[in-house]
């Protein structure tokens, strides 16, 4: 799921300030940022809570299935259509994607209320952790199923790097370095290890990505 | 020719010395420091944002001290350039005239001067080394033939008393494979462990620079141990060094004593006088290498 976190207030409140936002309607995600208590019920109600305190009306708020699906953004924001009509900005507690979901579903000025950080794995309730960058060129076939290219904060392939020290990472000091359990897990295994691994090949993320499995029916439409 | 490369294929025990390129464009201090380290060393490192940290490329800096008379190796890490910056600029240091190069990581840009840069490690080091050991051969990293190739001597680092050794052996390993014909090391403070690295790695035929750093003060032994990655000071020389009337002198006497066991065991000696570069004389002519 996508990780997010609380965006610096004074930020949002400047952003509101630039459109002499009065009313604003608050939009949430029932998916990933209600998952990672951002963009919740509760949130939104916290969300509420500090506008007032700025002396801004909240019109409405909603919190959809997922925020960053077309279909149901615009269904969601045509439910509630006449709180947005009200309000002079729409906030935003999701990811990055469900934000751009929310501007193209409506006219008013949509604003992120939260910081998208990594795809995450619920490593347990509330816990959070980064596994996957997501590189479009999979390595773990190699690299014993744990992901050099994410965790290790150098992203090396070839490691471990000369800050290795008693086996922990120089970076992330309390974590094992993720060369040397890339290594351990290949002996328990008793797999080779595959020699020099070869750069990364970047161009298979280039941005921006793009799937469409509806062939020509979808052409044009991204 | 690569004189560092000839003298190591001669068997000649060789001694590396290290220079910092200035932040900004005032090259004295830098200056003097190879006039002092210079006629004492075969070679010296020239680094590249040493610690994450600004300073003149080791490119320019590196052509300084070839123009000074005295033997380069130009450090490049993989930090700060992608795979296009890298190989422009390796080509770039061979038309300049450098000729001994250092392939390093490099420090994460969280514990340098500009925490808020991008760490690009595009790269890493054993793959730039296969790049470079490409270029040696004529051709760019895609294998096209380039109208006029490098022919470094390949350098990396090593870090011998870093546990698991197994680890290590086999990045070391993978190095040498790579195209690495010589390693520094990181500091050696325990000469057993860096027996145990020169058995391992000896056989691969690539040559041993051990890592001396002057430990001056009780400050830096605690600088090093709290703040330096991948480095610890025993206990038993950090004692040492505390209870010294004098550390500089304990410090260089540690360092001399260093210098001799490390003549049995390795092919050189890289020294970081960490600033007292006048040191440098006097542990190399208490060593007998003089």
């Amino acid at each position: 799921m996508i990780i997010t976190k609380p965006r610096d207030w004074d930020r949002i409140l400047a952003n509101m300030a630039e459109v002499d936002a009065r009313r604003v309607f608050i939009m949430g995600c029932g998916q990933c940022a209600t998952v990672a208590r951002t963009g919740g019920e509760d949130e939104i109600a916290e969300a509420r809570r500090r506008l007032a305190a700025a002396d801004i009306e909240v019109t409405g708020w909603a919190v959809g299935e997922v925020a960053c699906h077309s279909g149901g953004t615009r269904l969601e924001t045509r439910r509630h259509s006449g709180s947005i009509e009200e309000a002079d900005a729409v906030l935003v507690l999701s990811c990055g994607a469900g934000v751009q979901t929310v501007a193209d579903a409506t006219s008013k000025p949509v604003f992120p209320g939260l910081e998208s950080v990594f795809l995450g794995n619920v490593v347990r309730h509330g816990v959070f952790e980064e596994r996957c960058q997501m590189c479009g060129e999979c390595v773990l076939d190699l690299t014993a199923g744990i992901c050099p290219v994410t965790t290790c904060p150098k992203g090396l392939l070839n490691g471990p790097c000369g800050g290795m020290w008693d086996g922990n990472c120089e970076v992330v000091t309390d974590r094992e370095c993720t060369h040397v359990l890339i290594r351990r897990r290949l002996a328990e295994q008793a797999r080779e290890g595959t020699g020099v691994l070869a750069p990364k090949d970047h161009s298979k993320q280039l941005k921006p990505g793009s799937v469409n499995l509806r062939g020509e029916r979808g052409k044009g439409r991204r | 020719m690569s004189r560092l490369r000839d003298a190591l294929a001669r068997g000649e025990f060789m001694i590396t010395g290290e220079v910092a390129p200035p932040l900004g464009t005032d090259m004295a201090a830098m200056r003097e420091a190879v006039a002092t380290l210079g006629p004492h060393c075969h070679a010296l490192n020239v680094t590249d944002n040493q610690g994450a940290t600004l300073h003149l490329s080791s490119l320019a800096a590196s052509r300084t001290v070839l123009d000074m008379g005295f033997e380069p190796i130009f450090q490049q890490t993989c930090r700060d350039r992608n795979r296009l910056a890298l190989q422009s600029d390796l080509l770039a240091a061979w038309t300049l005239g450098l000729e001994n190069l250092l392939v390093v990581t490099g420090d994460d840009p969280r514990s340098g001067d500009h925490p808020e840069a991008k760490g690009v490690f595009d790269i890493d080091s054993t793959q730039l080394l296969a790049i470079a050991h490409g270029m040696n051969e004529g051709r760019d990293m895609l294998g096209r033939e380039m109208t006029g190739g490098t022919g470094f001597f390949l350098g990396a680092a090593a870090f011998p008393e870093a546990e698991p050794w197994d680890v290590q052996r086999e990045r070391a390993l993978r190095k040498v494979e790579a195209g690495a014909e010589f390693f520094q090391t990181q500091a050696v403070f325990d000469i057993d462990k860096f027996a145990r690295a020169a058995e391992d790695l000896r056989p691969s035929g690539v040559k041993l620079i051990a890592g001396v750093l002057l430990l001056k003060s009780p400050r830096v032994v605690k600088f090093i141990n709290e703040r330096l990655a991948g480095l610890m000071v025993p206990e038993y020389l950090g004692a040492r060094i505390e209870a010294a009337s004098d550390p500089l002198a304990e410090s260089i006497a540690l360092a001399t004593e260093q210098v001799r066991a490390l003549r049995e065991v390795a092919d050189g000696v890289h020294i970081m006088p960490l600033g007292v570069d006048g040191a440098v004389a006097e542990i190399l002519a208490g060593a007998g290498l003089t």
